[in-house]
């Protein structure tokens, strides 16, 4: 039997967006309930060298290895990294001029206009980062200031803002339409664009070996949700993306489950060029708006940095399975099935043991367990305690129920095969995806063999079921 | 305190104890259950 | 707890009443739980949400602690609790809630 289809490429990407923090689902809810709450919120917000020193950031980046961040002492963003860059190894950290820049360059809808100073600054820095050509960046042009004012008081459009200063306007799509307001199609584009940057740079970095047109099939798995008034969830923003990217060949479509919606794309990209139907898929996945400064509260009362100022992106390919990559093992699929239940236990062993009985292993067999991986220090000050520990004590404990792990062993095992958070808290980027570049790194270095990819989906959020949902499976080298 | 009778607004966590586990066990302790939410941090 | 939920709570409060009321909780941080069981009893304490000023006086237990488990079936508790159990400082999460509801 060949091998299973492998991972070859990751870019994990991150962008400044402290201006669009105000839109983000928790502060636009209260700032309209309370506008002197914008002063608050405004003073706590970071400039862009904060955001490239902050050390999750950079280890998300490629900087750095997730363990690194146990020897730095807390608060982290009080010990920034002067030295810090940017130009990470995984992806770039790219600045809110270079954002907003994107915003304007994904629109197809003639939606966004943006001042001259801030699109000069975007196409200097995306063009600077091989991301965007000159002759491409020909294709829009600034709005002058009169008009982006105009757009906005008029009431049609929102604003965007940059350094306490309007720069720019977004329109809405449709004036009756709820699921074309500006803000819906803000969230949508900021999720476009920043799964553009990653597959962009994603792509960049294989152009030696591979041309764009080698791609055929883009499956999105991000957070907005894409349509109009009689299909508000229509989605295939990944098309979308794969034609922003310039792949000519590929079509693609979305794939939706909550926060495991990305680790599902994976699962099923491997799974179509594991049945022959594809050679070569991308995996992509854009920002979430809506989560931007959703603990902001906890952090102003508490005189912090408001850490939820940047957007993630991710762009992984898939290509037939080699020796040389690491393997995306679909014969190990943990998968939380209807019949399963809503017993925490019978959760966990559906995640976990499902996929290492089924690969004959034990725990202490898989190198590192790769969950949910939100910043701790973004969650901890607003009470939601930290939850890739809360995941990894779950998974040690049941270690322990079963006779695998003593007790007593149980912290130890969760310093030798778990992590400390660093994503930045966007939900399915968090979901343990946000591990794959580390674990491909390690792996070709042939310090690590064997990784557990587990993610979940809070579907019952969305009050359909009351249950929750999540998959799993080994990547190995 | 006795749950017998009681009635209950259940608030669970996904990563703790969920909404349905909690119902179950209070439900058989003869409560009554007015309420049930699962909340996610994250 | 969310805004949004605090609206729904007071909803069915609303209607049903406060008598013989209780929340149980199932976070797995003492924070967390500590700003629910504040929330139920005495109104929002950020002063933010529907339950701002409202002073529901509902009392809050957590489903791990002693009193509770103790009235639960064992089998029942392997199955839904005993994981969560082993898993969290059930000490520490539990610790504020007998003071919330004792205090004044």
């Amino acid at each position: 039997m060949t091998r299973f289809p492998v991972i070859t490429a990751v870019a994990n990407v991150l962008a400044h967006a402290p201006g669009l923090v105000r839109y983000g689902s928790k502060p636009l809810r209260d700032l309209a309930r309370d506008p002197r709450l914008g002063g608050e919120l405004a003073a706590r917000l970071r400039g862009y060298e904060q955001a490239v020193a902050y050390a999750p950031n950079q280890v998300y980046l490629g900087s750095g290895e997730p363990e690194t961040l146990r020897a730095l002492p807390r608060p982290w963003f009080e010990h920034l990294d002067p030295e810090a860059s940017g130009d990470g190894a995984f992806g770039d950290l790219i600045d809110e001029a270079e954002l907003l820049g994107l915003l304007l360059w994904n629109d197809r809808a003639r939606l966004v206009q943006l001042d001259a100073a801030t699109l000069a600054g975007a196409r200097e820095g995306l063009v600077r980062r091989g991301l965007i050509t000159d002759r491409e960046m020909e294709r829009i042009a600034p709005t002058a200031d009169d008009a982006i004012a105009r757009s906005i008081a008029s009431g049609e459009a929102i604003a965007l803002w940059r350094a306490g200063r309007v720069v720019g306007s977004l329109q809405r799509g449709h004036e009756e339409d709820e699921a074309l307001t500006a803000n819906v199609l803000l969230e949508n584009l900021a999720a476009k664009a920043t799964a553009v940057l990653a597959l962009r740079r994603l792509l960049r970095q294989v152009e030696a070996r591979l041309e764009p047109d080698a791609v055929e099939f883009v499956i999105a798995g991000s957070e907005e949700a894409v349509g109009d008034r009689y299909q508000r969830g229509g989605g295939n923003l990944a098309k979308a993306i794969a034609e922003a990217a310039g792949l000519g060949r590929a079509t693609g479509f979305d794939v939706k489950s909550f926060c495991a919606s990305t680790l599902y794309a994976v699962v099923n990209a491997a799974a179509l060029i594991h049945a022959g139907v594809f050679s070569r898929v991308v995996v992509v996945a854009g920002g979430s708006l809506a989560k931007l400064g959703m603990k902001y509260r906890a952090h102003v009362a508490k005189a912090m940095p408001i850490l939820e100022d940047v957007l993630a992106g991710i762009a992984i390919l898939i290509e037939r399975g080699t020796d040389a990559d690491p393997c995306v093992r679909l014969d190990t699929l943990g998968m939380h099935t209807v019949g399963t239940g809503s017993s925490q236990q019978a959760v966990v062993e559906a995640l976990v043991m499902g996929p290492l009985g089924r690969a004959g292993c034990k725990l202490r067999d898989v190198d590192r367990y790769a969950t949910e991986m939100h910043n701790p220090e973004v969650t901890e000050p607003a009470g939601s305690g930290d939850v890739p520990a809360g995941n990894y004590r779950l998974i040690a404990a049941l270690g322990a129920l079963r006779g695998e792990i003593a007790r007593s062993e149980m912290p130890d095992f969760i310093t030798a095969h778990g992590l400390p958070g660093y994503a930045p808290t966007q939900g399915h980027i968090a979901s343990a995806v946000c591990y794959f570049a580390h674990a491909l790194r390690a792996m070709r270095a042939g310090t690590m063999k064997r990784v557990l990819f587990m993610a979940k989906g809070s579907l019952f959020l969305g009050r359909m079921t009351e249950s929750a949902d999540g998959v799993s499976f080994l990547l190995e080298a | 305190m006795k749950l017998l009778g009681k009635r209950v607004l259940v608030i669970g966590e996904r990563d703790g104890v969920n909404a349905p586990a909690i119902e179950a066990c209070v439900k058989s302790a003869g409560a009554q259950v007015l309420y049930a939410e699962t909340l996610c941090f994250v | 707890m969310d805004l949004e939920g605090q609206g729904r709570i007071q909803q069915v409060v609303g209607q049903a009443g406060t008598d013989n009321v209780i929340a149980v909780l199932g976070a797995n941080s003492a924070t967390a739980v500590e700003m629910t069981a504040l929330t139920l009893k005495s109104g929002d304490p950020s002063y933010a949400g529907p339950l701002a000023g409202v002073s529901l006086g509902i009392p809050s237990y957590h489903i791990l602690e002693p009193e509770i488990v103790e009235q639960i079936d064992p089998a029942l508790y392997e199955r839904e609790l005993a994981l969560s159990a082993l898993a969290m400082d059930v000490d520490e999460v539990i610790a504020p809630m007998k003071s919330i509801r004792d205090g004044g």
